[in-house]
């Protein structure tokens, strides 16, 4: 345990994901370290994503305005919506440059045991999008991992009856990984390639 | 003993830093393990499909200080695929998960029968060998019952008088007669009462004939008896999907998609 100051910022940054109380300890001494401006520049950084970003409060995904860049940008097709866990995703998708769609972030994917089920995640949203007949296919691009899998499972019941396309992403992703972590080709291929689950 | 091998069911998994999970195992030797399985998030990794939860895996740990490493996997029930893609499955297989993670408490105690049952209902499940609910529900009372919770739904469960009888208590262990009932216990239909033994024992020719209305009534019976002997409730099982199974179309035949590219 260290004084006051120190401490309150070791507790802070251990509570960030992936950040154990080893890491916390170097970075909080790294800050202690480094120059005032720099660590300005930190604290600004942080100062305005909080007051500037929020949530596109069509897709969900994080904007700067009311609409996100990419649901306002109408040179981007409104009848394709590729639907993905987090905003991570879209960004590891836009890296394909194989999708010229629009997007909707679930904000996670179902998880019975971590309490989260489909009306935890903005699956009402989704289906309010699909309500005026404008898109033509859905595309489920969750994590190939179980939680993952089962979302689009019930996503796929769910959007089945609607008389809209549902799509999955191919087989080749890594099963069990993160989305994120798929490098562009591998991701880009199971974009084209990908299977139709349900009309 | 730093290298051992187990047969093991995975439970659980969290991210653990950039690239790595942590998995809960319940082994057949050892109980209840908890492991680190290194980079399987990535797009290289051998283990990141064997390590999901349903996964039945021949696994070789690494003993550490804190947590052990998983060093190899191989698969022995690949549950996973199966029970992700029927959503019913899926929320019925994640309270089995759940419900087991909770009965056996302590780590590396061995919970052999825990290890057997849980591994023979999620092959039942996955290979949809009865509906979802039922196999959750006999899954749950013989869990309960190798914990040492076992329910009566014949014989009074307080003074042991032949049955059957007419009132339930989850309080007092299941079917209890009129001179031991709770005032306000329920009075299930006699149907459900037979199935519920039918379930506890195994008797799944009597379980698969049985009513829609009287497995509800059963279900809902076993989850108050769930929710009362474990001391925080089970969050999987207000997700559990109870859409009574119908008769599935056959999937549509492989179209081909609209293409995705618009040119600006
Ligand atoms: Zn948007």
């Amino acid at each position: 345990m260290y004084e006051g100051a120190v401490q309150d910022l070791i507790d802070e940054l251990g509570r960030l994901p992936g950040v154990g109380p080893k890491s916390a300890q170097r970075i909080a001494f790294h800050l202690l370290a480094a120059d005032a401006t720099d660590v300005r520049r930190l604290v600004d950084a942080l100062t305005e994503v909080k007051a500037r970003v929020r949530f596109c409060e069509v897709c969900g995904n994080v904007a700067e305005s009311e609409r996100c860049r990419i649901c306002a940008d109408p040179r981007r097709s409104d009848e394709v919506v590729c639907v993905v866990e987090e905003p991570k995703d879209v960004v590891a998708i836009e890296r394909t440059r194989e999708f010229r769609g629009k997007y909707h972030v679930l904000g996670g994917a179902i998880n019975p045991i971590e309490n989260v089920g489909p009306d935890d995640l903005r699956v009402k949203e989704l289906m309010s999008r699909l309500a005026d007949g404008v898109v033509q296919e859905v595309i489920l691009a969750t994590d190939p991992n179980v939680e993952g899998e089962a979302t689009a499972t019930y996503l796929a019941r769910l959007i089945g009856p609607m008389g809209v396309t549902v799509s999955r992403l191919a087989s080749g992703l890594p099963v069990g990984g993160d989305l994120e972590y798929a490098d562009e080709v591998t991701l880009g291929r199971a974009f084209e390639g990908r299977r139709v689950v349900g009309r | 003993m730093p290298l051992y091998r187990d047969d093991a069911i995975v439970l659980r998994t969290q991210k653990l830093g950039e690239a790595d999970r942590i998995v809960t195992l319940l082994t057949r030797e050892q109980g209840k393990v908890r492991a680190v399985a290194k980079g399987v998030r990535r797009t290289s990794s051998r283990f990141g499909a064997r390590l999901e939860p349903f996964m039945v895996v021949d696994v070789q740990l690494h003993t550490g200080r804190s947590l052990d490493t998983v060093t190899q996997v191989e698969t022995v029930g690949p549950y996973a695929r199966p029970i992700c893609e029927d959503y019913g499955l899926y929320t019925a297989g994640a309270a089995m998960l759940e419900a087991a993670d909770r009965l056996v408490e302590a780590e590396r105690e061995p919970a052999v029968q825990q290890y057997w049952l849980l591994a023979g209902a999620l092959r039942a499940l996955a290979q949809r060998a009865h509906a979802p609910a039922l196999v959750l529900d006999s899954y749950l009372l013989r869990a309960f019952a190798v914990a040492g919770w076992a329910p009566s739904f014949t014989d009074c469960a307080r003074c042991g008088e032949p049955g059957p009888h007419h009132s339930f208590s989850v309080a007092t262990g299941g079917a209890v007669c009129s001179r031991c009932r709770p005032p306000g216990s329920p009075a299930p239909a006699p149907e459900t009462f037979t199935l519920l033994a039918a379930l506890l024992t195994g008797d799944w020719d009597a379980a698969d004939s049985s009513d829609e209305r009287h497995r509800k009534e059963a279900s809902g019976l076993v989850a108050a008896y769930t929710q009362y002997h474990l001391e925080r409730t089970l969050r999987s099982l207000r997700h559990v999907d109870r859409t009574p199974v119908a008769t599935v179309a056959p999937p549509p035949a492989p179209t081909t998609p609209a293409p995705t590219r618009r040119e600006a």
